[in-house]
């Protein structure tokens, strides 16, 4: 704790402010070193994760009220940080992967089995993986303000047959998750006929964002009628700004499942800790923080446990999922038509 | 006794060439027209130029010494003054090039300021202080420096001729007292005539070895005749 | 420290090209993802330094009340974060923006801006204060002796323009022009919220994409070298186009040189000054007031956030200065010191920071765990980043210092650091405190662009404003973003007031 980094020189003043500046920095560094006494969990997460408005900090906490331990989210892309990091990782877990993503995870061959019971969750399909584990779900959709979009599309097909003055935002697929699971979702509807529905997309399209907060903003902006979200999405202003204005288009054909998954490392130096972990994830006490946490569906609790507006949601009938074999599979001819269409 | 032997200076085309002595003590003027050499002869005797030859103070080898090592001070046309500096620290520069100074250093400082007519002017910034007064504070400093030989390349030439004519008896009165050797540009034959015995001619790419200013101005050669227009 | 500086731009780049399997092929849009760059660097560079030719002059000409305080506010937007500043062009400009709106009043057809429109417009945002605030330094730098010689010659209209403003234009607009371009050529969120799509593919949105969609980090090095070609090949064109600098002394800034005065021109300088100002600040007040609406959602979170944001931005920015000055002095004693200069801050413009901040953390983690260091790298980085602006400010101070003290210093012995602090230093503070000023509020806005070294106890203010948004709460997003905005603009001014106080 005594580590004191020389101060940078500055010719110009008194080193006085400069050093406490610097003590300040050390102090902003320090602050958050845990506790050597307890045993540290480290957990890859995605940045919303562990964010004070994401699900991790109540985790945390429930969790570490069960165990001597101290559990740490490293935020970031985890499977980039783990790619980049191979053996030498120091993660225990990882959590917040994408199912499009998980082949790249797998093939890394660092993860150990989960060793949970899969056979009872609460997803809409049914749930094989014995490495990766699912903890909330979801499914892509447009979500619309009903205020001003009297008869939103019922299909896929209604969508693109609407006027081209109805804009919509979309996420990239090279740069957001969500917006490679619109891509998917395009593919499995219209399979090789996906390039010429997304070039009728391309006129409705306003932009293509980065990621989803940025697309989100822009439709609450009121820029664009509608905005690639999430089928649970509209819970967020239901139960948080009391505001029914915003729903989501359900569409006949089905849509695409989006599930985030945690998975623990061959690496660990504590796997009891950590399969401690990996047991605590399907629990209730877990579970019960994704509905208003994550504003998505928990991979394994009873409908009545969930909050009582979630009854609210439109919910699609029918779910259209590519296990990460075929999402593999087509996503790179995919990207390409993608690009052929948007690029006109 | 300041010496230039075979001091030979080429800058692309022009060369200037000076063999001369000038005793210690004196007050030189050195005139010639524009574009003669007067301010590269200056330069060289004060480092700022590269030369053939030498250049010698009472017997030393001042060639291969930095400007500031050379036991001379110098005041340039402008910018002898730091405008972000006071009165006082310009002057003290002259003592500490750190500004670390005694306290007794600091009495110094008063008392040269003092002695050019500047007392209670010192925490003033030369922008607050009038033409002639920053010219002063940059007397005070070379009396300070104390250093034998005194380089003037026009330092006045902005002020007005009353103006000027003070500033350079001031100069003379106070190198009289010191015994310090003085070589100063000048483009008026009257300041000449006024402070400087002896007249140092640059043209045709020489400087002549120093003769009396009387004798000069009153029968001036060719080329200075045509440059005073008399 | 150009040691360390290299490490940064080349270390980086071969960390990243080593971890690599093998350096694969290049995207299947390679070409006209190098087009579309290179063209709408061109677009946005010209277009910026066209735009601010009259501003400049305008307000170089006309005097009024308030003048000091709208340069200083022009410059807002160059260290505006990209989606604060984008948001606000578009709730003017956007589809239901006060243009759109307007021009549904007259039953027109809406404009959309999404495309290379969209694309000029907000690089045209971003850059035109810096292009103005350098050509107005131009014309600060035309000598005073000049323009009273015109006058007495009685010199008006065109042939004023041609004998004394563009030799300066002709001298400045092509670096400055380079500068932009070079800025653009590396343009990435900008293009990703209102580029439209693929259409609009930038190189180091290409490298994300290796890094991100295919994880191919040889596709990426690859993809980073190519953009320093393209840089070191522009920084070439800009070392030859650079004409020698007059080195006339007696720059006179007080005075206003009013050239060809006559009624027209007056209108044309108010017409411009007046645009500029709208097209500046009527987005950031949108932004604004979007903001103060929201102030009572600020969160909790944000407060501490904002103070290591603050301390990071300090830190940054006295790095950055003590970096570019030890630089700068390097160069000064080089015969080819100012080519140097200019070619570093090049390179540090051309570097991708997606390459910049992989390849800091395959450096660092095998020895230290990078979420400990964070606030250091991210401070390091920023202040690296904010080097091209400092440098370019810093150089010509020193070398102008040099000229009109640099040999009575010489005759008093100041040298080494008695030169650096009582001739140098003082005479270079207002470019040192703009500098600083600068660099804090770039560190300030950068949205961490390494979030490799993120860590989610120790957020930034940025990055705190972006979890906002991901979490649905625009508004406290909004609260944050005007926070965030304030405080940019107060360091901003702190520094540049610091290094004008004896100016």
């Amino acid at each position: 704790m005594t580590h004191r980094p020389n101060p940078p020189s500055v010719p110009w003043q008194n080193g006085e402010m400069t050093m406490k500046l610097t003590s300040l920095a050390v102090g902003l560094t320090l602050a958050a070193t845990p506790l050597a006494a307890q045993d540290v969990l480290t957990v890859y997460a995605p940045d919303y994760f562990g964010s004070e408005w994401g699900p991790g900090p109540a985790i945390e906490t429930a969790f570490e009220a069960t165990c001597d331990c101290d559990l740490q989210f490293v935020t970031g892309d985890p499977l980039q940080r783990l790619l980049l990091e191979g053996e030498r990782t120091k993660a225990d877990a990882v959590i917040g992967l994408n199912t499009d993503v998980t082949k790249k995870a797998r093939e890394t061959d660092l993860f150990a089995p989960h060793g949970q019971d899969t056979s009872d969750l609460t997803m809409p399909i049914a749930w094989n993986d014995d490495v990766f584990l699912p903890f909330n779900w979801g499914q892509t959709a447009f979500i619309y303000d009903n205020t001003k979009l009297d008869t939103p599309p019922t299909s896929f097909d209604a969508l693109l047959a609407m006027p081209d003055d109805v804009k919509i935002v979309i996420q990239d697929p090279r740069t957001s998750i969500s917006g490679l699971a619109l891509m998917l979702w395009v593919k499995q509807v219209y399979g090789d006929d996906a390039q010429n529905a997304w070039e009728q997309l391309a006129p409705k399209i306003l932009t293509v964002t980065k990621g989803w907060s940025e697309s989100y903003g822009l439709f609450t902006d009121g820029e664009a009628d509608m905005v690639l979200s999430y089928v649970t999405s509209p819970a967020y202003h239901i139960i948080a700004e009391d505001d029914l204005t915003k729903s989501a288009a359900i569409f006949e054909e089905g849509h695409y499942f989006m599930v985030e998954v945690a998975g623990q490392l061959k690496t660990t130096d504590q796997p009891e800790l950590t399969q401690a972990f990996m047991d605590f994830i399907l629990s209730p006490a877990f579970q019960t923080i994704i509905p208003e946490g994550n504003w998505s569906f928990p991979a394994k609790l009873d409908d009545s446990l969930l909050p009582e507006k979630f009854s609210l949601l439109n919910i699609p009938e029918k779910t259209l999922f590519y296990s990460e074999d075929q999402a593999a599979a087509v996503r790179d001819s995919a990207l390409e038509e993608w690009r052929a269409a948007l690029r006109q | 006794m300041l010496e230039l032997d075979g001091v030979d200076i080429q800058l692309g085309t022009f060369r200037l060439q000076a063999d001369l002595r000038v005793p210690k003590g004196a007050c030189v003027a050195v005139m010639g027209a524009s574009g003669s050499g007067k301010s590269t002869l200056i330069n060289a005797i004060a480092g700022f130029q590269d030369h053939l030859g030498a250049i010698r103070l009472d017997g030393t080898d001042l060639s291969d010494l930095a400007p500031d090592q050379r036991p001379l001070s110098i005041l340039f046309q402008d910018g002898n003054l730091f405008p972000h500096l006071t009165a006082a620290q310009n002057v003290a520069l002259g003592l500490s090039a750190n500004l670390r100074l005694s306290r007794d250093d600091w009495v110094r400082v008063d008392q040269v300021l003092h002695r050019v007519g500047l007392g209670g002017k010192e925490h003033k910034k030369p922008t607050a202080l009038s033409g002639g007064q920053q010219s002063r504070v940059a007397i005070a400093r070379v009396l300070l420096r104390g250093r034998p030989l005194l380089l003037l390349d026009e330092p006045f030439a902005a002020l007005g001729p009353a103006l000027r004519q003070d500033m350079l008896a001031l100069v003379a009165g106070v190198a009289a007292q010191e015994g310090t050797t003085v070589l100063m540009i000048t483009h008026a034959p009257e300041d000449a005539r006024a402070i400087a015995d002896q007249t140092i001619v640059v043209e045709n790419g020489r400087a002549a070895a120093p003769c009396d200013t009387q004798d000069l101005l009153d029968n001036p050669p060719d080329g200075l005749r045509a440059y005073l227009g008399t | 420290m150009l040691a360390l500086l290299l490490l940064f731009i080349f270390g980086t780049l071969l960390a990243v090209a080593l971890r690599a399997d093998d350096l694969s092929g290049l995207p299947s849009d390679f070409w006209p993802t190098v087009w579309f760059t290179l063209m709408q660097a061109t677009l946005s560079g010209a277009l910026s330094v066209l735009l601010a030719i009259p501003v400049a002059r305008a307000l170089m000409r006309r005097s009024f009340r308030g003048k000091a305080l709208l340069i200083a506010l022009l410059g807002a937007p160059f260290i505006l974060p990209v989606i604060v500043a984008v948001l606000g062009l578009l709730s003017v400009f956007g589809r239901g923006g006060l243009l759109n709106t307007a021009v549904g009043w007259f039953g027109g057809d809406p404009v959309s801006v999404y495309g290379l429109t969209g694309i000029l417009l907000a690089h045209a945002y971003f850059n035109l204060p810096l292009a103005t605030r350098l050509l107005l330094q131009g014309w600060q730098d035309i000598p005073q002796g000049r323009v009273r010689l015109a006058q007495s010659l009685g010199m008006r209209g065109m042939a004023a323009f041609r004998h004394i403003e563009w030799p300066m234009l002709r001298d400045r607009a092509p670096g400055i022009f380079l500068a932009i371009f070079t800025i653009c050529l590396t343009s990435f969120s900008v293009i990703l919220l209102i580029g439209g799509g693929p259409r609009a593919t930038t190189i180091e949105l290409a490298i994300y994409e290796a890094f991100r969609f295919d994880f191919d980090l040889g596709k990426a090095a690859l993809l980073a070298l190519v953009q320093f070609a393209i840089c070191g090949f522009v920084a070439v064109i800009a070392l030859q186009t650079r004409l020698p600098q007059s080195a006339g002394s007696g720059v006179g800034h007080t005075t206003l040189p009013v050239l060809s005065n006559t009624k027209g021109i007056g209108a044309f300088d108010g017409l411009a000054i007046f645009l500029a100002t709208a097209f500046l600040l009527i987005p950031l007040g949108m932004m604004l007031a979007k903001g103060v609406s929201a102030l009572g959602d600020m969160h909790g979170a944000v407060w501490p956030a904002a103070i290591r944001s603050l301390v990071i931005a300090v830190a940054s920015a006295l790095g950055s200065v003590v970096m570019a000055l030890a630089l700068c002095l390097f160069a000064l004693s080089l015969r080819r010191g100012a080519a140097l200069i200019d070619g570093l801050g090049f390179l540090i413009l051309a570097t991708s920071p997606l390459v910049m901040g992989t390849g800091l953390f395959l450096i660092v983690f095998p020895f230290v765990n990078p979420t400990s260091v964070a606030l250091w790298v991210t401070g390091l980085v920023n202040a690296t980043v904010a080097m091209p602006f400092i440098l370019r400010s810093i150089l010509p101070a020193l070398q102008q210092a040099e000229r009109d003290h640099g040999r009575l210093a010489d005759s008093l012995g100041l040298l080494g650091w008695a030169r650096l602090r009582w001739m140098l230093v003082p005479r270079i503070r207002p470019a040192l405190g703009f500098g600083a000023g600068l660099a804090a509020a770039l560190s300030m806005g950068d949205l961490g662009v390494i979030t490799l070294f993120s860590d989610p106890q120790r957020a930034t203010l940025p990055m705190e404003m972006f979890r906002l948004m991901s979490s649905y709460r625009q508004d406290s997003a909004m609260a944050a973003a005007l926070l965030l905005v304030g405080l940019s603009f107060g360091l901003f001014w702190l520094f540049d007031k610091w290094g004008r106080r004896y100016a």
